[in-house]
């Protein structure tokens, strides 16, 4: 068991569905059927669920964490559940349902690899289950899994799963996300969750847990644009490594070999990679989303906020920003309004220039003539910067592409952009 | 593993020495909290990494009830000198001396709630601006809405319903004068993660997270190590049993479990089998069903 567990990958998945539709029994489901619920998490539960006088053990109470949600029966905020199977880790963003919708789930989604969006095989689409798949499309989820519930409820009908994934395919053709799969299942009764559905024997795709385990995740990250920006020098100043000069890192994207041609931005300076290194000795490559520290052949002045990059393949370098920005802030967005800015790491502060459009989430058109964007908004704006960033499209890159907006009062996060 | 995937072990590897880099870089003060135990033990380790071929750029501190086991001090002070680092120690006996703390009372009594008091008063005194923590989001559900980077006000709380969105990895570190922030680099790792990092790391650690005997007592259904520091009822039967523990934290509060796991990999074997949470033994978490939530609230780590 030790050789396959240290030989799993990890993949980041939300979870979204509307009121009732199911979300927290499937969670349940998989965490129960892959038994990562443990026995004094299951008696806590069961204690609350009896004092409530509720008929079935509440699953939803495993991942309430606060008292206020337990209370209210809500979910507040993001929580993160983990469990794992011996192909892979998971680890879970559970976003809740109504409160805040759009600003939790654009925060679980903004790291996940998969989403899974739950539809009542008894309601079909409706206007959740669209601004759900335009989240998950915005937010560069690369696979997205619907997942159509309560198939118990409608006898299990292939016709009814059939005309619902007809609608499906029709609806997701205008998103982003190119891989879209389809899985009729009963969370409640667990029908092709962990275990194959004895009572839909005419689906012939993948169980849930099945295509979670194996969805390809290894190209979800970009492996051919270089990109590393630079977190910290690290220069330790002690005899032994005396002139020890070494960039401290994540990369961003990109594969990065010791002895590569590469240039640091903004000067553009242009040296060669003299090593790799890491506490666990050098290495020939390194590759997102490894953490490294980089040794360069020349003395280049770099400090935090640089990138190094490829000469042949640099980034965009502009004060001119267009990004989609979800807005996260209790007063709107302000056209003309300044805030501070987060890209990679670099820090930055920007003017709003012009709000383009508000985006309906639910249709997915673009209003022009409505421009207060309010908390859960989408709009297309463009941002000028104090300096140049060094920028990917969002696409492309979901790490150089990325950034976030802070209110300069408040010091809150504010907005989160994907550039354009 | 394709060339281009890391293993999940490595890949929140990385995460975490982002996080620790993160936040050398966005704070000018910050101290990363040791108790000894394991979480912390890795996130010692994560640090060592993340500045290598430098030293760790923040010092260490341990928030001290007095009521440890001698094995977790031993090995404490045992790293500390092997590999150089700073160690502040804030003691909630000072704070009880002080009147600014009050030892609670009776059989159950505990100064894990104490430890708050303390931790606060020496991240005031030393000025420093984030605490990292070995914390993780599987240990408890308040713990699983948490943030890598979490905002506290000057008084040192936590506001759970309106913390801030945390997108991407890209971390807002802001803050105004007076406040601070909790960080926790190892939030997306589980239990069984440490232990297989641990093992693949080949990480020293205290020599009561193995099987041992020791003289102990049933209390509550939770088996309790005899210390000087724990009143015994005339009803609690004194005697060796074989043991380990799951986590180290404040001798009155953390219980042992019955286990013949002696080496790392039998240990692994028995996380991978258990059916209980590795907090199921912390009798400070069974006050309430919101317990770690209220103590978080004020300040715990």
């Amino acid at each position: 068991m030790e050789k396959s567990y240290l030989n799993m990958d990890l993949l980041r998945f939300t979870t979204a569905g509307s009121v009732d539709d199911g979300k927290s029994t499937l969670i349940g489901r998989l965490l129960y059927d892959s038994k990562s619920i443990f026995e004094d998490q299951m008696e806590a539960i069961q204690q609350v669920s009896d004092r409530k006088g509720e008929e079935h053990v509440n699953l939803a109470l495993l991942t309430d964490g606060l008292r206020d949600e337990r209370e209210q029966g809500i979910t507040i905020d993001v929580a993160y559940r983990y469990f794992a199977t011996p192909q892979r880790k998971f680890i879970i963003a559970d976003t809740p349902g109504h409160i805040q919708y759009t600003r939790n789930m654009v925060t679980g989604a903004s790291t996940a690899n998969l989403a899974i969006i739950l539809i009542d095989a008894r309601h079909g689409i409706v206007e959740q289950t669209k601004r759900h798949s335009f989240i998950a499309s915005l937010l560069g989820i690369p696979h997205i899994v619907y997942c159509i519930n309560k198939m118990d409820l409608v006898d299990y009908s292939q016709e009814v799963y059939n005309t619902l994934v007809d609608d499906l395919e029709d609806f997701s053709a205008k998103l982003e996300t190119k891989d879209v799969r389809f899985i009729p299942i009963s969370a409640l009764k667990g029908d092709n969750v962990v275990h194959r559905s004895e009572k839909m024997g005419w689906f012939e795709g993948a169980t849930l847990m099945h295509t979670l385990e194996t969805v390809h995740i290894a190209s979800d990250h970009n492996h051919i644009d270089c990109r590393f920006p630079i977190q910290n020098v690290i220069r330790p100043q002690t005899t032994e490594h005396h002139d020890y000069r070494g960039y401290a890192g994540r990369i961003a994207g990109g594969v990065f070999k010791k002895g590569d041609a590469v240039m640091v931005l903004p000067s553009g300076f242009t040296s060669k990679i003299k090593s790799i290194d890491t506490f666990d000795g050098e290495i020939d490559e390194a590759f997102a989303p490894m953490s490294v520290t980089m040794t360069l052949e020349d003395d280049i002045d770099i400090s935090r906020g640089d990138m190094i990059v490829r000469e042949n393949n640099k980034p965009e370098v502009s004060q001119d920003i267009e990004a989609m920005i979800c807005w996260m802030g209790d007063s709107p967005l302000k056209e003309k309004g300044k805030y501070a800015l987060k890209h990679t790491s670099k820090d930055a502060r920007c003017m709003v220039k012009e709000i383009k459009y508000k985006v309906d989430i639910n249709t997915l058109h673009r209003n022009e003539a409505d421009k207060v964007i309010s908390s859960n908004d989408v709009a297309r704006v463009t941002l000028r910067t104090t300096s140049p960033l060094f920028i990917d499209q969002y696409g492309r890159n979901r790490n150089t592409g990325s950034l976030i907006l802070i209110d300069e009062a408040t010091n809150n996060t504010v907005g989160a952009g994907m550039i354009i | 593993m394709g060339s281009y995937n890391l293993t999940h072990l490595k890949e929140l590897e990385a995460e975490a020495i982002f996080v620790i880099r993160e936040v050398v870089a966005q704070f000018e003060n910050p101290v990363l909290l040791f108790s000894g135990g394991k979480d912390s033990i890795v996130c010692y380790h994560l640090a060592r990494k993340a500045f290598y071929p430098a030293k760790v750029p923040f010092p260490l501190m341990h928030v001290d009830t007095g009521h440890n086991f001698p094995e977790t001090i031993q090995f404490r002070d045992k790293l500390i000198e092997e590999t150089g680092a700073r160690l502040i120690v804030g003691s909630v006996q000072q704070s009880i001396d002080e009147g600014k703390s009050t030892e609670e009372k009776g059989v159950n009594a505990s100064r894990n709630k104490l430890q708050t008091v303390t931790l606060l008063d020496a991240i005031e005194a030393n000025k420093f601006d984030c605490a990292m923590g070995g914390a993780r989001r599987d240990e408890e559900k308040a713990r699983a809405k948490e943030r890598f980077f979490s905002h506290r006000d000057d008084f040192g709380q936590w506001d759970p319903k309106n913390q801030r969105p945390e997108l991407w990895n890209t971390f807002n570190g802001k803050k105004n004068m007076g406040e601070h922030f909790r960080v926790f680099p190892i939030s997306n790792w589980t239990e069984m993660d440490i232990w297989q990092y641990i093992l693949a790391e080949k990480i020293d650690i205290p020599s009561i997270y193995f099987s041992h005997t020791r003289d102990c007592f049933v209390r509550d259904g939770v088996i309790m190590g005899k210390t000087d520091f724990v009143e015994t009822k005339d009803t609690e039967e004194v005697q060796p049993m074989v043991v380990r523990f799951r986590t180290i934290g404040d001798a009155t509060c953390t219980g042992a479990v019955a286990s013949t796991a002696a080496t790392l990999e039998e240990i692994i074997e028995e996380v991978a089998s258990t059916r209980v949470t590795e907090r199921g033994g912390r009798s400070d978490d069974k006050r309430s069903e919101a317990a770690m939530e209220d103590r978080k609230k004020e300040g715990y780590f």
